[in-house]
């Protein structure tokens, strides 16, 4: 039973029926409903469910001084690949977990195991994005005393994953050479939610026509303050800072 | 995509509050969806009739409220129709707007029977 949400070990369709709620009618309902038509004024957030997970996800980690990222991107924008060379860059300095969403397989959990991170893999199957649950069960894999940093790969989609509140200290958003510099303002919720935007595989620039200043230009059009590091994972310039960038996250949260 | 999703809560939100208060079903509900939500009116109206089939919520009429979306200038503080995350201050060409109306994702109420 988890306590967090209420929901059994295999029963995962939630049927809510926390303390002090929805059980007024102690009786067996003997008295008529004859209350007639009338208007209940709700006035509740329909997220509401998935941000209080988030919140006691916050928490948990808050509590373990854990510094946690939610990387969003579009498919194929480098983000396991991304990973795969910090965690072996920063093997010995920073003890990481990494959360991996897919629709299906277990692929990249299998890559991010071969550099020797726990990991564990969700599959979300139909659904388009991780969300808080997901997460809270997810982590119990892991042993959060002996992590630093828990990295979430997010189900590579740019749209619905905006939307959901994992519980983590940033959205850091992954964006490839190779997409076009316009996808700050063709999916601009997702790059409003981000705090950190990672411009990858920068090697390939002499290629392409992807004009890097109108990509910056676009990312702050939707999100002001937003910060931007340019990488490239295959060649490693740039990677220095993003390292940086972890470290400095990840001391914040110890102290 | 997430709309389905965001169907789905809607209808165990209103249902939980409908079965509380002893209705026997929901005649109508309102909806707040935020223009800067991410979330797409038609394509929750679309999810709610599979949705609710079986729930106290069939058969209900289900009433969008859409709320535009105003952002605040940071550089000049004045306030502008915002449907997009994408604009500039109409007043002084600036790019930095904080948000403050869109976001909403709410249920309002339910007629109940």
């Amino acid at each position: 039973m988890c306590i967090d949400c209420g929901c059994g070990p295999t029963d995962h369709h939630h049927h809510h029926h926390e303390p002090g709620h929805a059980q007024d009618h102690g009786h067996d309902h003997g008295h008529s409903h004859d209350q007639g038509r009338r208007t209940l004024r709700i006035e509740e957030d329909i997220l509401a469910k998935n941000n209080r997970l988030a919140g006691n996800n916050r928490a948990r980690f808050g509590a373990k001084g854990l510094f946690v990222l939610n990387l969003v991107s579009s498919p194929g924008s480098g983000k396991t690949s991304i990973l795969e060379r910090t965690l072996r860059d920063l093997a010995g300095n920073i003890a990481f977990a990494v959360l991996e969403g897919d629709q299906q397989t277990d692929q990249d959990a299998a890559r991010i195991a071969a550099t020797g991170v726990p990991v564990h893999q969700i599959n979300t199957g139909a659904g388009c994005h991780l969300d808080a649950h997901m997460v809270g069960h997810g982590v119990e894999h892991f042993d959060l005393d002996a992590t630093d940093i828990l990295m979430i790969e997010n189900v590579g989609n740019l749209v619905c994953p905006a939307a959901f509140d994992l519980g983590e200290d940033h959205k850091v958003a992954v964006l490839s050479v190779t997409e076009g510099e316009d996808k700050p303002i063709k999916y601009p919720n997702m790059f409003h939610a981000a705090d950190l935007l990672l411009i990858n595989k920068i090697d390939l620039l002499p290629y392409l026509d992807f004009d890097l200043e109108k990509c910056k230009a676009y990312a702050r059009q939707v999100k002001p303050d937003i910060q931007i590091l340019e990488v490239s994972c295959k060649s490693g310039e740039g990677m220095e800072k993003w390292y940086a960038w972890l470290a400095q996250g990840a001391n914040r949260k110890k102290t | 995509m997430h709309e389905l999703g965001i169907t789905r809560s809607i209808v165990e939100i209103a249902e939980g509050h409908a079965r509380e208060q002893g209705a026997t079903r929901v005649l109508s509900l309102t909806v707040q969806i935020g223009a800067l939500s991410g979330v797409i009116p038609e394509a929750v109206e679309f999810a709610f009739e599979a949705c609710s089939q079986g729930t106290l919520l069939e058969g209900a009429r289900l009433i969008i409220d859409a709320v535009p979306g105003r952002g605040r200038c940071r550089a000049c503080g004045a306030e502008s129709a915002m449907d997009r995350f994408t604009y500039a201050c109409p007043h002084c060409d600036a790019l930095a707007l904080d948000t403050v109306q869109g976001e909403e994702l709410r249920i309002l109420e339910l007629e109940v029977d």
